[in-house]
């Protein structure tokens, strides 16, 4: 089974690099771009085929690991 | 019905007794965007309520002191028209929260103090305590706090090049992460925060304001409970390059004749930044929050006064010059706005949307803040371990092998190889050694900077122990030739409101009163962090010394490398081998017990004039102080520099049994390698400073008395594995 994983900052956090894309993209003529906000796309192919407990075991990861859960935020795409 | 519940105003940290003295204060009851301002204002973290009525009986004077505590930052003349500024400041809860942001925004922040005041940042120091290695958060926070230190002093540019790494249970859960920034000014061009002229404009620069560790000033005075890991407020993160922009923009405008006051916006952001401006100058403030830059919509006035988003500065400009500081600003990318003007009225008027929000007398919140006296005891006196109550060892060398492999004695490469200690070009000596050292740059002074305090020392004997701190930084200056001028201090201490507590602050001001007294050596700034406490467990009382002292001449100096083979190692000082609260009792024995070794301060002042002048002099190019793990730590450090063997050798006439000579903890002393031992005997003599040989150098091997020899490539395996292998762990 595939697991996708989207890692992003939470609301309200600082995001220098979301900040220097904006600024350079500004500065290279995309004008229009209000923020930009930037994150991290993890995949995993897991040997789980149960979806409620692969669920479970990449939770587990993210919050042990991929995801710094004090200042971001993830979401988890199971596919078979 | 009212806004402001009793539950509310217990949230905002502020008690009954506190919350009578706001109501008189505002002759009304406060809304909440007020409540949130005393909270803050009021916070032990701003406030000092526990502690000033201390701090106020340390030596602050001094031929040398340009300006003391209640600046920004402290300012010492270093000659040649020049000063140094400098201040140590903790961000212990944050880095625990979140290391890596808490221990860069630690950063950030210290940087800010000191360039706010129109000084170029020159160097950095991290005082760093962490829980035992096996506890389980310990790795992760040691990793993430050593990044965060790393990753914003590198991108911002300046060299970390001295400091600290200590590992006690008693910071399970409560690591300690002490940030210290020294910079150099024009001893005639100093900023201060001192706002005058009615109708003057308030300015706001750097980064926009986020909802960024909104009552994180409040945070750092509440103790952790269990629960404190769900309620997480948000963290701020750190933008070093945003900073770098910040510091060359300040320096820039302060090339004008702009500025009339500047303030960065640290704890309790703009609430603390124009409250403290406002009150030094005796003005009143009208702000217009709608002009404050602002990241994220709907920011409430409350959220706007609280926030602690960082890399901003809030600077008073002469009539007429906003539009000079604009461009200045724009030119390196930072936002500016102009936020409000001051006033005849000794008030802070909030306006928000046309309305007036807020309306606080500012003398009143900023300086009759409670003070609170607290109860304290004296910590009852230790039994000491005598040299007589010791095994002796059975073998030194291995005693010394154990000992230097050890978590609290083990080589810090590890750490210091991720700073960028060399940026900047002017480092002449690394972390590694007694203290860093860095040019004045263009010049061939030098100012030395190091930061020590020996925790164990203060819980067993508070006022030996804060003797003892200070007396270390003096002689860590001195070991490199340098002249102490004078000291930060950052108290870390646990909760306050428990006598036995406040006894160890109390106890420990009082030693470090009496070192700076006889030393000559004052405090200029500082900072204290109390409620260090996880579930009733206090911290060791650590309070932290920054030190700096000036090479007039950065040539003359002196190293901890052994110069060459057949040398005399000659040691300074008397040593009676004390061994209570030693290291070598903790790690050898298993037993921490005794008292803090005794702190001879004429004797300190005499054998440091001594070393100093010895150096000064260009005789001696070889030294090291004496601390943890006393004569045979030195000795090893000094192998391991220089590559190079040494055999000590117990004079005959010393009756000190072996082993308490070699791992005692005596203070004031200083051990010298040095080709013409007889001139040092005879010049120490003359003096009136205790001097012997005890050995010579050469060889690819270290011998001690009542031991095997070694190998220094051995020594040095020993001494440099135990970081890394701890962190790959």
């Amino acid at each position: 089974m595939k697991a996708r994983i989207h890692v992003t900052l939470k609301n309200g956090v600082l995001d220098p690099q979301g900040k220097a894309i904006e600024h350079t993209l500004g500065s290279l003529g995309f004008d229009g771009v209000n923020e930009a906000r930037q994150g991290k796309f993890i995949e995993l192919d897991i040997a789980e085929t149960d979806e409620a407990k692969a669920r479970e075991t990449v939770t587990a990861m993210c919050e042990k690991l991929l995801a710094n859960t004090v200042i971001e935020n993830y979401s988890i795409d199971l596919e078979q | 019905m009212s806004e402001i519940t009793p539950e509310i105003v217990a949230e905002h940290g502020i008690n009954e007794e506190e919350y009578a003295l706001v109501l008189e204060i505002m002759g009304r009851e406060p809304n909440l965007l007020e409540l949130g301002i005393f909270s803050v204002m009021w916070s032990e973290h701003c406030s000092y309520k526990s502690s000033k009525k201390w701090l106020k009986t340390l030596p602050t004077e001094g031929p040398q002191v340009i300006m003391g505590p209640g600046e920004n930052a402290g300012v010492i003349d270093i000659g040649d028209g020049n000063a140094a500024i400098f201040k140590m400041e903790s961000h212990n809860h944050p880095s625990f929260i979140e290391p890596y942001q808490g221990a860069a925004t630690g950063v950030g922040g210290i940087l800010r103090d000191v360039f706010t005041m129109g000084a170029r940042p020159i160097a950095n120091v991290n005082a760093l305590r962490f829980g035992e290695p096996d506890h389980p958060k310990t790795r992760h926070l040691v990793s993430g706090v050593v990044a965060g230190v790393g990753g914003y002093g590198n991108c911002v540019g300046v060299p970390t090049v001295a400091g600290e790494v200590e590992f006690d249970p008693s910071y399970n859960g409560n690591i300690l992460v002490n940030a210290m920034t020294v910079g150099l000014a024009k001893a005639d061009r100093i900023f201060t925060a001192q706002a005058s002229g009615v109708g003057n404009p308030v300015v706001y620069v750097g980064s926009k304001t986020g909802r960024d560790g909104i009552h994180g000033a409040t945070m750092a005075s509440a103790e952790f409970d269990d629960a404190s890991d769900e309620k997480r407020p948000t963290v701020q993160v750190g933008d070093p390059f945003t900073e770098k922009l910040l510091i060359e923009a300040c320096l820039e405008l302060m090339q004008t004749d702009a500025i009339v006051a500047i303030q960065d916006m640290g704890a309790a952001g703009l609430t603390s930044s124009s409250f403290e401006m406002a009150s030094s100058g005796d003005m009143g403030v009208e702000l217009n929050l709608d002009q404050v830059p602002q990241r994220e919509e709907g920011m409430t006035p409350y959220e706007m006064m609280l926030s602690e988003s960082q890399e901003r500065m809030l600077i008073i400009l002469k009539p007429g010059k906003e539009d000079l500081a604009r461009s200045i600003m724009e030119k390196w990318d930072l936002d500016f706005a102009v936020i409000g003007t001051l006033t005849d009225s000794k008030r802070m008027v909030l306006k928000f949307h046309g309305d007036t929000v807020g309306d606080l007398p500012i003398k009143p919140l900023a300086h009759h803040s409670p003070e609170y006296d607290r109860p304290w005891v004296s910590t009852p006196d230790s039994k000491d371990v005598l040299a007589s109550d010791i095994n002796e060892a059975t073998d030194t060398t291995d005693a010394l092998k154990t000992l230097i492999s050890s978590a609290n004695m083990s080589s810090r490469r590890w750490v210091w190889e991720q700073y960028d200690h060399m940026v900047m070009g002017d480092t002449i000596q690394r972390p590694g050694g007694d203290a860093g050292v860095v040019r004045v740059h263009g010049t061939n002074r030098a100012l030395a900077v190091t930061s020590d305090c020996t925790p164990r020392y203060c819980k067993a004997n508070p006022v030996r122990g804060g003797a003892q701190a200070v007396a270390e930084t003096y002689r860590n200056i001195t070991a490199v030739g340098a002249t102490p001028l004078a000291i930060t201090d950052n108290m870390n201490f646990g909760n306050p409101e428990r006598p036995e507590i406040m006894g160890q602050f109390v106890g420990c001001i009082e030693g470090m009163r009496d070192a700076c007294l006889a030393l000559d050596y004052p405090v200029v700034s500082g900072n204290v962090s109390l409620y260090n406490e996880t579930n009733g467990k206090g911290i060791l009382p650590t309070p932290v010394i920054g030190g700096v002292g000036l090479l007039k001449d950065s040539t003359k100096t002196a190293t901890v490398a052994f110069e060459s083979e057949g040398e005399s190692l000659v040691l300074i000082g008397s040593s009676i081998g004390h061994v209570g609260m030693s290291i070598y009792l903790d790690v050898i024995e298993g037993r921490r017990e005794g008292n803090a070794p005794i702190v001879d301060l004429a004797a300190e002042r005499k054998n440091g004039d001594f070393v100093r002048s010895q150096i000064e002099g260009g005789f001696v190019k070889s030294c090291h102080d004496l601390s943890d793990g006393g004569l045979a730590a030195a000795v090893a450090d000094m192998a391991i520099a220089s590559n190079m063997g040494a055999e000590v050798i117990k004079p005959a006439e010393v009756e000190t049994p072996t082993t308490a000579w070699l791992f005692g903890e005596d203070q004031g002393r200083y051990l010298i390698s040095i080709g013409d031992a007889e001139s040092l005997l005879e010049a120490a003599e003359e003096a009136g400073v205790s001097a012997v040989v005890v050995g010579r150098t050469g060889g690819n091997d270290l011998t001690l008395p009542g031991g095997s020899t070694i190998s220094v490539a051995e020594l040095r395996t020993c001494n440099e594995a135990w970081m890394p292998n701890y962190m790959a762990g």
